[in-house]
């Protein structure tokens, strides 16, 4: 086995190719039998869910668009998604701009503080602040998700950020600076467009990351005509799952075809992006 | 370099005092503040105020009321918190092998290839990108009894796998860590990938020249290579593991008879569902702790002289 894994002075990466091969169906195996699956009659999924269907219908989609109704979550996770996206390109992005170009006071403090910040567990403050919200109205109020999600998404966002700004030399700033621009025009006129690839790989991190969230979801929004679509899912899914297979894999990649789509059109960004803000916790 | 343009810039124009030390310091404070105001009302007010919380009993609607430590001393004796603390060590345990061995051969596998390494990379990375809701649904199905793959090994000769492994209580916390870590582990192999594809070719070619194969070249210069981001992501597993929570709710809900119970998921229960938010953010400030002590082992290991 050793010698098989490591052989002896041999360039020969045929090993490597089978064992990483292996792991590719492991890893996207799933996602094929998903595909299978949203492709049978539900008689054909109860009998067997790992094979190719015996007969091909498309009607599960449909159905699922309805069941799942997607019509009125899609509208609601893309407001989320959106203004989460805006929200925090604005706002962070000033407070990076701040960081990393106007030698803002107490800039080290900041950082420690946003660095300390993004390794609490959510579970820490999630209690407190649902009672908060809902003193403040903002429990089933979609504002009051965003506002939530700016905030969690705040420190990843600024670090990436800042350490692009950092890169771009203040030339052009200061030529701004001397035609009159005041701050404001400098970030939005001058910064903004130069930073823009560091704009783009948070804008698609942080839409990822509310397309998909979950437990803040599920807690803040609990009126069904507010759910996300990964919290109707939910919902859709023990109701459905373990009866109508079809329905639920369907619905499942509805939900998935774009994420992918979109990820392996932009996945250098994507891979980037996540990577560093894994890193940065 | 730029405060010295902008000194140069503003002292003839704007002599005053006031006014350069409101374009030095106010405007860079303006830039700031919207989003740190944020941050602390929802981050930092409430983690703060989760200690307050924690001395009292509450029931999340009504006044909270002072019991001091009583919440944590209850913790001391509750069977389901005992429990879900070694099932949080379980999950500890868990992460901190399968995954990283996963990531580390799949990566060293990968950083010699000249074809196709760009491709690996992102088609391991999918399954990172996708919400767990989906990640869970669909190992529900593949990990169905008698229709799902259990059936299939049924019908190689292996019956003995054919099990409902989130129905069972020996099996629930297990198969809810293997489907996290279906998403999880590509994750780690790129950064893994990464790391090892920074370091120098040239210490690949001498451990040749020294007759290493390639198990040795791993060991002595893979490994050493990609330490500091090994060492990171290891503290961030141990901090992570303590607040996993998606995988399991969404599999089992803690389930079968709290076999499956973790430590988040009796904070949800609590605040949500018994409406003991007291009790809840005791137990909040406990992962929060627990965590805190893995970076602190960090620390000391670090002061010991680990470079880290």
């Amino acid at each position: 086995m050793m010698r098989f894994l490591f052989p002896r002075r041999t360039s020969s990466l045929v090993p490597n190719y089978i064992i990483v091969l292996l792991l590719v169906i492991f890893a996207i195996g799933p996602l094929v039998i998903l595909v299978f699956n949203s492709l049978k009659t539900p008689a054909d999924a109860g009998r067997n869910l790992i094979g190719f269907p015996r007969e091909i219908i498309l009607s599960n989609y449909p159905r699922a668009w309805v069941v799942g109704q997607f019509g009125k979550t899609l509208p609601n996770t893309l407001i989320l998604v959106a203004g989460t996206v805006v929200a925090t390109l604005i706002l962070s992005g000033m407070a990076a701009y701040s960081i990393a170009k106007l030698n803002l006071p107490g800039s080290g403090i900041l950082t420690m503080y946003m660095l300390i910040s993004s390794s609490l567990p959510i579970q820490l403050f999630l209690v407190p602040l649902f009672f908060l919200w809902r003193k403040l109205g903002l429990v089933n109020n979609l504002l009051g998700l965003i506002i939530i999600y700016v905030a969690t998404n705040a420190p990843f966002s600024i670090f990436l950020l800042r350490s692009y700004m950092i890169q771009i030399p203040s030339d052009f700033e200061d030529a701004a600076r001397v035609d009159g621009a005041g701050e404001w025009d400098v970030f939005q006129r001058v910064v903004v467009p130069l930073a823009w690839p560091a704009f783009l790989t948070v804008g698609l991190v942080v839409g990822l990351s509310v397309w998909n969230e979950y437990l803040l979801a599920t807690v803040f929004l609990t009126k069904q005509e507010l759910f996300t679509v990964v919290t109707s899912y939910y919902n859709f899914s023990t109701a459905y799952g373990g009866r109508d297979w079809g329905l639920t894999s369907a619905g499942a990649v509805m939900m998935i075809f774009p994420l992918v789509v979109l990820f392996l059109l932009m996945q250098r960004r994507f891979i980037e992006g996540l990577t560093q803000g894994g890193l940065k916790g | 370099m730029g405060t010295l343009i902008k000194k140069d810039l503003s002292s003839p124009t704007r002599p005053k005092i006031t006014k350069q030390f409101f374009y030095r310091k106010v405007i860079p404070v303006l830039f700031v503040l919207p989003i740190l105001l944020i941050h602390m009302t929802v981050v930092l007010g409430p983690s703060i105020s989760s200690i307050y919380f924690s001395l009292t009993e509450w029931n999340g609607i009504g006044p909270a009321k002072f019991i001091g430590l009583a919440n944590f001393q209850k913790i001391t004796t509750d069977r389901q918190y005992i429990h879900a603390f070694q099932n949080n060590l379980i999950w500890l345990l868990f992460f901190l092998t399968i995954p990283i061995a996963m990531a580390l051969i799949a990566a060293s596998l990968i950083a010699p290839l000249k074809k196709g390494g760009l491709f690996f990379r992102a088609i391991l990375f999918i399954p990172y990108i996708l919400p767990s809701v989906i990640t869970a649904s669909i190992w529900k199905d593949l990990l169905h009894i008698d229709i799902g793959l259990g059936g299939v090994a049924a019908r190689l000769g292996m019956p003995f796998l054919n099990i409902a492994y989130f129905g069972r209580t020996d099996t629930a916390l297990l198969a809810a860590a293997f489907v996290d870590n279906w998403h999880w582990w590509g994750f780690l192999m790129v950064l893994f990938l990464t790391a090892m594809q920074s370091v120098p070719q040239e210490l690949y070619d001498a451990a040749k020249i020294d007759g290493a194969n390639r198990w040795n070249e791993f060991i002595h210069v893979t490994l050493p290579g990609i330490r500091p981001t090994l060492v990171f992501m290891l503290l961030m597993t141990g901090i992570w593991s303590f607040l996993a929570f998606d995988y399991v709710w969404i599999t089992t809900q803690g389930g079968p008879a709290g076999a499956s119970e973790l430590l988040s998921i009796l904070v949800f229960k609590n605040a949500f569902q018994r409406f003991n938010a007291g009790y809840a953010a005791a137990i909040g400030l406990t992962m929060s702790f627990f965590a805190g002590i893995i970076i602190g082992i960090f620390q000391i290991l670090r002061k010991r002289g680990w470079e880290i």
